[in-house]
């Protein structure tokens, strides 16, 4: 199988750690990746703020560079959400404006063909015992576009659950909205500070040394929030917790 | 506070203002938590509720795809049962019908059932210039009226307020209103519906004129429906010799059969109970039974500007049960006032804006008042796909295009004041279509990194204020994957 890693623009820039964990990840589980050089953003932080028209030369692209895989998995539950749920959608619009199939057309391959990274292990690889260890405390937040937009249930507890040393702790409030939301983190930047504030108080309730998510945009705002109120819990995304060894252990 | 959102300042700025109020945040954690847990109980208890969901979705888009032939069934049923049905375009004819009406009857005093659509048009208000006292009878509503504020949630419009407050406007201002609080009037809640039962009992029992919205209009029968907790409403309804009901074009239901979807729907969607405890229905006039006139006064106000738009018209399904705002964590910090509407909450700023247009501050910002954590499309009973529509007025914010105003076909202009975030955008998906102009920004970022701040000047204490910024690693992942040939060679 051709399996693509569609890192995402926040992940290349700011958390590089990520995407050598999933590389690592699915080379130990048997899957040849490639990282196609052409890939840069999936459109979303302007399809949602607002600018779908700046998006869709973006979703062309994506679905230019991936088009040829059986597989495109990428450890964003957002990002996921965005090629799934609103790629459609956004060729939808493009008709209904009377600019023909075109759109439509274009990035309808790569739909179906593009997997969260929880939902790849679980689902087409068909496993949840990874051969991770990872020897701490953890909680897990599920990600708003990841746990409503793609549904993905119990599959990253699943995963979580099956890593050797790994203490499993529930997070009070678990799917309440951490408060990043994109531009809406700037835009209403006191009312998204006070979800992340709530959130981060969820967390360290849990007395968990390790907050784990699966999209590192919530992570960078839940991360930062950690960090400015000095909590005592760290944010990691799952793939690096999942890519832990023994040999060759994550933090 | 005022009673009306003229003037409002942007929601960003109002609910910066609620998110320091730890008094309202307290009061509105609570009410929100205990409600959504009890919804959640409830609807769990149906095995067919998805059903139940899909078909009140499929009968709102039935009927208000065919709008103009059920209006006009209607009109021909309300007619024939004896009513007198008046249609409004906007909010200043219906105030204006509304007060004609009550000065034919010669009375300066009205009772009201709780309504949207009159907090809507601002009725109260209009009347009040007419010389014409509306009292408001719901016991939130009271709270509200006492208080001189304004509602904060669709349902229970006195959210933000606690017990003890609530005794302080019962003792402080009942008297000017009519019969007095008992003395030492205490903040149970057994007294003080006592003090407000006393209290409205006496306008019952004078009032000549009522005035009530509806939950539904039965268009085959011309019925009206009114929903409600406390009984109130029926007093109103039944009381009086005339009866005056505002409604939205978009609450008709083609049939009985239609109606009881939405009567196992919206109870439980809205205050969590297997049935409401009180249901009347009523269909123009009966001899010598409830009122001897009947008005009904069908109102648009921006209604049929929604219907004409493909995705917000799905907005128009709404049944008011308030599920998405107990559900809303940017609600539940910020308050229904920020919103400036009495739609507040995440109904509220995908109605408003299409109901008022995106030109004021407030009405252009409510698009954003949103994570998009889709909380609120996963509880809606009509299964309202709000961050969908949301999504769709930033667009018309930030660039404008067709839509409808007041019957007419415009090209909408963009809104001001996004001038800097659109030359931003533009820049990101420039850099994104050139792979190595990105990479060359990511390397110059990553090679300036002992450089970089902890914390943002200007603009951007928007994030650092309250967060601190991701350290910018030593090298972009495209880099290690070039240099490592994807982590193959040494590390």
């Amino acid at each position: 199988m051709r399996v693509a890693l569609f890192l995402t623009c926040v992940n290349d820039a700011l958390y590089p750690e990520t995407g050598k964990a999933v590389v690592k990840l699915l080379t130990r589980l048997g899957v040849e990746v490639d990282f196609p050089m052409g890939q840069t953003c999936c459109g979303q932080a302007h399809y949602n703020t607002g600018y779908r028209h700046e998006a869709e030369p973006l979703a062309r692209r994506f679905a230019e560079v991936f088009g040829e895989y059986e597989a495109v998995v990428t450890p964003s539950g957002s990002c996921g959400a965005m090629v799934r749920e609103l790629y459609p959608r956004m060729g939808e619009r493009a008709r209904a404006e009377g600019r023909g199939d075109s759109l439509a057309r274009t990035l309808a391959p790569v739909v179906p063909r593009t997997y969260e990274l929880t939902e790849f292990l679980v689902d087409v690889l068909g496993v949840t015992d990874v051969g991770a260890w990872y020897p701490h405390t953890v909680t897990y937040h599920p990600t708003c576009h990841g746990l409503r937009g793609l549904g993905l249930g119990e599959r990253p507890h699943r995963l979580l659950a099956a890593v050797r040393g790994l203490d499993l702790v529930e997070l009070p409030g678990a799917e309440e909205c951490c408060g990043f939301g994109g531009t809406f983190a700037v835009k209403n930047a006191a009312v998204s500070a006070a979800m992340g504030a709530d959130k981060v108080r969820n967390a360290e309730s849990t007395g968990a040394e390790v907050l784990c998510a699966a999209d590192n945009s919530c992570l960078m705002h839940i991360g930062g929030t950690l960090s400015r109120l000095r909590a005592g819990v760290r944010p990691v995304h799952i793939a690096e917790i999942l890519a832990s060894t023994e040999e060759d252990p994550a933090l | 506070m005022s009673s009306t959102f003229v003037g409002m300042p942007a929601f960003p700025e109002a609910a910066r203002a609620a998110v320091d109020d730890p008094t309202l945040r307290a009061n509105l954690r609570h009410a929100t938590h205990t409600i959504r847990a009890k919804r959640a109980r409830a609807v769990a208890e149906l095995a067919d509720w998805a059903g139940l969901r899909a078909a009140g979705r499929r009968i709102k888009d039935h009927t208000l795809r065919h709008l103009d032939r059920y209006l006009e069934q209607l009109e021909a049923s309300v007619t024939g049962a004896g009513g007198t049905v008046h249609w409004a375009a906007d909010a200043d004819e219906a105030n204006r019908i509304v007060a004609g009406l009550v000065k034919e009857t010669g009375e300066s005093e009205v009772v009201k059932v709780k309504s949207m659509a009159t907090q809507e048009i601002g009725l109260n208000e209009a009347l009040e210039a007419e010389g014409i006292r509306a009292y408001e009878t719901d016991l939130a509503e009271l709270i509200v009226q006492l208080g001189k504020d304004r509602p904060s949630h669709i349902l229970v419009p006195a959210i933000h307020r606690n017990r003890g407050e609530i005794r302080d406007i019962f003792a402080h201002e009942m008297a000017a209103w009519g019969r007095p609080a008992p003395e030492n009037l205490t903040d149970t809640p057994a007294d003080l519906a006592e003090a407000a039962r006393l209290h409205l009992r006496e306008k019952f029992l004078r009032a000549k004129v009522g005035i009530s919205g509806a939950n539904f209009m039965v268009a085959e029968t011309g019925t009206l429906v009114v929903v409600e907790s406390e009984g109130n409403g029926r007093m109103c309804l039944t009381l009086p010799e005339t009866l005056i009901s505002v409604v939205g074009i978009e609450k008709i239901v083609p049939t009985w059969r239609d109606l009881e979807v939405f009567l196992q729907t919206l109870p439980r969607s809205a205050t969590a109970e297997r049935m409401n405890p009180y249901t009347s229905t009523w269909t123009g006039t009966t001899d010598e039974d409830g009122p001897r006139a009947f008005h009904l006064v069908l109102l648009d106000n921006g209604r049929t500007d929604a219907l004409a738009d493909r995705v917000g018209r799905q907005a128009l399904r709404c049944i008011r049960c308030s599920a998405c705002l107990n559900v809303c964590p940017v609600y539940e910090r910020a308050g229904g006032h920020a919103y400036g509407s009495v739609y507040p909450g995440p109904i509220g700023a995908i109605l408003t804006p299409q109901l008022r247009g995106t030109a004021s501050e407030i009405d252009a910002s409510l698009p954003y008042a949103s994570s998009l954590c889709g909380a609120c499309y996963e509880v809606c009973p009509v299964a309202i796909d709000i961050p969908e529509v949301l999504v769709h007025l930033r667009e018309r914010v930030v660039e404008g295009g067709p839509a409808v105003r007041r019957g007419n076909k415009v090209v909408l202009r963009p809104a001001r004041g996004h001038a800097a975030e659109r030359a931003a955008m533009r820049a990101a998906a420039w850099a994104f279509g050139h792979p190595s102009a990105l990479r060359t920004g990511q390397r110059l970022a990553s090679r300036s990194r002992r450089l970089h701040p902890r914390a943002l000047p200007g603009p951007g204490r928007a994030w650092s204020g309250t967060r601190d910024l991701p350290a910018v690693p030593a090298e972009p992942f495209r880099d290690w994957w070039l240099r490592t040939r994807g982590g193959k060679d040494a590390k």
